[in-house]
């Protein structure tokens, strides 16, 4: 017995050599392009001791389009749906920090109702890209079941959008003034409901995993980040606060009507994948608070900017009055111009901080957009996150960051 | 105040007090729309954001930005946006550039830096003193130039597909079935570098140029037959003018209100 323990711990291996004792090398090995844990095209070059994984090298920019160039040659409003392509899992989010940063350039005031239906439709983009990410979460780590029921949440958050916009994803809904068309009522009445409704699905699909054996084991005390190393790395939203800070740019620095909201943010304690998946569980339901509120505060009114020099009129008014119509060509074809300057506008996206710098010469089109993508920051950690765990964890450390290479690459 | 995007503690003071602290490092100071900007010497970047991040609080680089600015003599901007979690404010450090002089790297300052710098480097050939990685990173393997210069075109300079006959991706030169167009929108009142038709009769200055057009004459078809090939009426034209007009018939009714 004590031989067989021996050859178990390789004690004796250089005494006397068996066949399972071969001197192995390190080996590299691609972890995507094409990869379905890599929630998207993130090829990672990664060096392997057996299973142990040494150093990752994340290879990003497969989905480049050059998005920022591309926004150069448009004019403002033009240059506006190019955000509902950089996360396509939270594209109203991607909007917000680019009509704000427009607003911030001309000092424009948006009416209450479009700032209320606003954070509401942020809200609800949160919701909806956590339903995403918690889903692809616990499918990367093995559970197949709650994936399919959140899904279901997030399909009928699409409906709302396309409701609201006519477009489930590429809303372009949010406008420099406000949003472009009021919802109407049966639509608002319809997400009280479903902010009633929805938590039960949810709660039963959370149940099966957060409390799971299976999945605790697959991801407490996996890619623990203190707050020290979450802050030089450049960390935001979730991630950030999963390693315990709490910060949170709706709290403070509050934009449109959050200063009215009332909701908690959560953090975690140990700063790993389970604490960071807990976080936006927690989020969700905070989400839903903010919904209701909107819901019982929302006034009415105008839901954009009535300056006409900025905010095209209605169909309707352009049948009747011809200044209308010189506006709207106006507005369509020129555009509106945009005083000289520079602003770094950042809002709370279901990922983080999502920074628009926008640069302008005066023009009617930016001089130069730089979109600080939430997810660039964090994939750059992986290395450091993976270092030392196993192969199988790297998709769990992936899922817990929640990235979209629209987003990252640009 | 009308705007309602994102509100940060106040300015007051801070950019008297930061100033003080970088001292002769600080070429220019700006405050706009509630946001303060500090150029600095490029050789003393590092320093200075280090006195920032320790001594001032300014603990996360959240974004390094290239700008370029090619009337500049040194033409690129680069722009370190700080952020403090416990002051609750932000800042934005720049420094400028050219395509030679390297700005120090601040990778031993936030380990973030790393991947900014190199996509700065990318997109604008910037090139980072002390940062051991500066490989490129958005673009393609094998990707020359740096596509966000501003005398970069829009489409680029090849282009890629899968060629079936050599199975496998090639590149080529881009080739467009019709150019960009751009359009310039700037009103003939108010800062049009050009000079309009009919000007030239009062100021007696040169004729305007010819505008661009995105086609040949010969392509659209419009105006003046262009080519003396054109100009020949077809065989079909010559059947038609040959062929006599069809007799009118009093029961037609091809003529308007003979009825009446």
């Amino acid at each position: 017995m004590s031989d067989y323990l021996e050859e178990m711990d390789h004690l004796a291996d250089a005494a006397d050599p068996t066949t399972g004792d071969l001197e192995i090398q390190n080996f590299t090995i691609n972890f995507g392009p094409q990869h379905p844990a890599a929630h998207g095209v993130l090829r990672m070059v990664m060096e392997l001791d057996g299973e142990i994984v040494e150093r990752v090298d994340p290879h990003v920019g497969l989905l480049h389009r050059g998005t920022e160039k591309l926004i150069e040659h448009k004019t403002y409003l033009q240059a506006l749906p190019y955000f509902d392509r950089l996360d396509y899992c939270s594209p109203l989010a991607m909007e917000y920090s680019y009509v704000l940063a427009i607003e911030k350039l001309l000092d424009l005031e948006v009416p209450l109702r479009g700032q209320y239906l606003r954070v509401l439709f942020a809200e609800l983009t949160r919701i909806c890209n956590h339903m995403l990410n918690l889903g692809a979460h616990v499918m990367d780590v093995g559970a197949m079941t709650p994936n399919i029921w959140v899904f279901e949440i997030r399909e009928q958050c699409l409906e709302f959008f396309e409701r609201a916009s006519g477009a489930r994803m590429h809303s372009a809904w949010f406008r420099p003034g406000g949003v472009h068309q009021d919802v109407p009522l049966k639509l608002l009445t319809d997400i009280a409901d479903w902010l009633d409704e929805f938590p039960t699905l949810f709660e039963d699909a959370m149940s099966l995993v957060v409390d799971n054996r299976i999945f605790k084991q697959r991801n407490v005390n996996i890619a623990t980040v203190s707050k020290d190393d979450a802050v030089r790395w450049g960390f935001s939203g979730p991630v950030l606060r999963g390693s315990g800070v709490a910060w949170d740019l709706r709290k403070s620095q509050p934009y449109d009507v959050y200063d009215r909201m009332e909701f908690d943010v959560p953090v975690g304690t140990s700063g790993d994948c389970y604490d960071r998946f807990m976080v936006r569980v927690e989020e969700v339901r905070q989400s839903a608070k903010i919904m209701r509120q909107c819901l019982n505060e929302m006034p009415d009114g105008p839901v954009s900017s009535t300056d006409r020099k900025i905010v095209p009129p209605k169909r309707a008014e352009m049948k009747q009055s011809m200044e209308a119509l010189i506006h709207h060509f106006k507005l369509y074809t020129e555009g509106f111009h945009v005083p000289a300057g520079e602003v770094y506008v950042a809002t709370e996206s279901p990922k983080g901080e999502f920074g628009v710098y926008l640069v302008s010469d005066g023009t009617n089109k930016p001089y130069r957009c730089k979109i600080r993508p939430t997810a660039f920051s964090h994939l750059q950690a992986m290395d450091f996150m993976c270092k030392g765990h196993m192969l199988p964890d790297a998709t769990a450390i992936l899922g817990a960051i929640d990235i979209v290479f629209g987003e990252c690459d640009r | 105040m009308a705007h309602s995007a994102p509100a940060i503690s106040s300015n007051e003071g801070v950019a008297a007090k930061l100033g003080k602290a970088i001292g002769a490092a600080l070429i220019d100071t700006v405050e706009a729309y509630g946001e303060i900007s500090f150029t600095v010497q490029r050789a003393k970047l590092a320093t200075v954001l280090e006195k920032l991040r320790d001594k001032h609080e300014y603990q996360q680089l959240v974004e390094i930005a290239g700008v370029d600015y090619p009337d500049r003599p040194e033409r690129f901007e680069v722009c370190y946006h700080l952020l403090s979690l416990t002051k609750n404010h932000r800042i934005r450090v720049k420094v400028s550039t050219d395509e030679d002089m390297p700005v120090p790297s601040v990778t031993h300052i936030w380990e973030v830096a790393g991947w900014l710098e190199r996509e700065v480097f990318d997109m604008y050939g910037v090139l980072f003193d002390g940062n051991t990685d500066l490989r490129r990173i958005l673009t393609d393997y094998g990707f020359q130039g740096h596509p966000f210069r501003k005398d970069f075109p829009l489409t680029g300079y090849v282009e890629m597909r899968y060629s079936e006959e050599a199975k496998r991706v090639v590149y080529e030169p881009v080739k467009l079935a019709q150019d960009f167009r751009s359009f310039d929108f700037m009103s003939p009142w108010e800062g049009a570098d050009y000079i309009l038709p009919g000007d030239e009769k009062v100021g007696g200055q040169a004729p305007p140029p010819t505008p661009k057009v995105t086609e040949d004459k010969n392509d659209t078809g419009a105006g003046k037959k262009a080519t003396k090939k054109a100009a020949k009426p077809s065989k079909r034209d010559e059947a038609a003018a040959k062929k006599p007009a069809p007799k009118r018939t009093k029961s037609g009714t091809n003529k308007a209100g003979e009825g009446k």
